[in-house]
């Protein structure tokens, strides 16, 4: 089946199965390493990308299902060589370990800061949402702490 | 290589599943894309995601029309769902977490028909209905009768899930949903439910008690129901709890013992009865 989609802001095209999982053609297919594979089940976030909009587990999508959908890879969070605030944030707080989950984790934060969902929260119900919100991403070295204050410092530069 | 259909309306789908009874029907495929990459790929796939026939929320004069292509992050943000069908939001915020949400429906749900779907101890505690179709026509299945078994329903080879009628309980009936797992967010449920509860003051006039997770499909605890029946809240926990006693035989599995989930069960079902 040929897939059409538009990729990091480019129309991409790729010649695959339709029952290949999004992630899969990602790595493989496309050459973009950035999103990660951890459980292949939708427990760990660590393959989250942006589609139409949403922050979904690329290991639970199915190729086909992304003809003509709009996507985002942690490779195109970044403008150029000016970064997300997200990822700003995720450097200056050091809310990184081993890394193995940070693309997916600077997705879903990015979909959270961008769509707003901590607007008009202060600092404790935002943290406490935050916590919520990237419960589907998950570090195993045990880092949250430095991440949900990346989040927080985002969310508050991006509505200033 | 497996065919894929994305159907441009409901007519076009149910044509394509009364001719392919052997193709995988999904919508956000967060159940059937787990470890695809390690199971065989089906023959044919027919996309639901985002079909607009089945992406829709009506508030109608005594209940609400769920559209099967609804997810559970439009679940719980829907203010009228919010609002009158609480149970029902409160499972969706608890399933899986953001991205699960995302793409998970109530179709998927209904249809996956797991014995720890989270959405269906809610369904049955509010006593929806669903409504299906194939090219033969739409009809409706109240949804206590839906499961036959461990992960099967009555949908018929040809048919398509297309809503859920979900009763509004009224101004007299106290509703609940209460998850138990090892946390959270994305584990798997160890005892879930949900209750309506009509009162006249502070006495149980009739009640709907389901739960999931401890049986091989969802179900309503009858010997629940009919025991709280004239019993004040407080008491009723009491009755619920040693109903419930003799009612069910949770399973025994990995993620937890019979005895925890028969404990956690009882807990659940008297909580559902107190003095609020």
């Amino acid at each position: 089946m040929n897939v059409t989609l538009e990729l990091n802001g480019e129309t991409r095209e790729v010649e695959v199965t339709p029952w290949k999982r999004l992630l899969d053609v990602l790595r493989e297919d496309l050459r973009l390493t950035g999103t990660k594979e951890g459980c292949g089940e939708g427990e760990c976030g660590a393959c989250t990308v942006i589609l139409d909009g949403e922050a979904v587990n690329s290991c639970l999508v199915a190729i086909g299902q992304c003809h003509g959908r709009q996507l985002t890879t942690v490779e195109g969070l970044a403008h150029g060589e000016v970064l997300h605030a997200v990822q700003r944030a995720l450097v200056a707080c050091g809310g990184a370990q081993c890394g193995i989950c940070t693309p997916g984790i600077a997705m879903c934060a990015s979909h959270v800061v961008d769509r707003g969902l901590l607007a008009g929260a202060d600092d404790v119900t935002a943290r406490a949402k935050v916590r919520e919100l990237l419960a589907g991403n998950i570090c195993r070295c045990t880092g949250y702490q430095l991440i949900v204050d990346a989040i927080i410092v985002a969310a508050r530069e991006v509505t200033r | 290589m497996t065919t894929y259909l994305r159907p441009r309306d409901l007519d076009e789908g149910l044509h394509a599943r009364a001719e392919h009874a052997d193709w995988t029907v999904l919508a956000g495929g967060t159940d059937l894309l787990v470890n695809a990459n390690h199971r065989a790929a089906p023959v044919g796939m027919i996309d639901l995601w985002r079909l607009a026939d089945l992406c829709f929320v009506r508030v109608e004069k005594t209940s609400v029309a769920i559209g099967a292509g609804t997810t559970w992050t439009e679940v719980e943000r829907h203010p009228a769902i919010r609002a009158k069908l609480a149970p029902l939001a409160l499972a969706a915020r608890e399933i899986g977490a953001l991205q699960i949400q995302a793409r998970g429906t109530l179709g998927g749900n209904v249809g996956t028909s797991s014995p720890v779907g989270d959405s269906l101890p809610a369904l049955l505690a509010l006593d929806a209905e669903l409504e299906v179709a194939s090219v033969r026509g739409h009809r409706r299945v109240p949804y206590r009768e839906w499961c036959t078994g461990y992960r099967t329903t009555h949908l018929a080879a040809d048919e398509l899930i297309i809503a859920a009628h979900v009763p509004v309980p009224d101004a007299t009936t106290r509703t609940s949903w209460r998850k138990v797992g090892t946390r959270r967010a994305q584990s798997i449920s160890k005892v879930m439910g949900a209750a309506a509860i009509t009162l006249d003051g502070d006495v149980v006039v009739s009640a709907r008690v389901a739960l999931g997770a401890i049986a091989n499909r969802p179900i309503r605890i009858t010997a629940v129901e009919d025991a709280v029946r004239g019993q004040r809240l407080g008491v009723a926990g009491d009755a619920a709890r040693a109903a419930l006693r003799g009612a069910i035989q949770p399973i025994d599995d990995v993620r937890s013992t019979a005895t925890y989930r028969r404990e956690v069960a009882e807990n659940l079902v008297a909580r559902f009865f107190s003095v609020s």
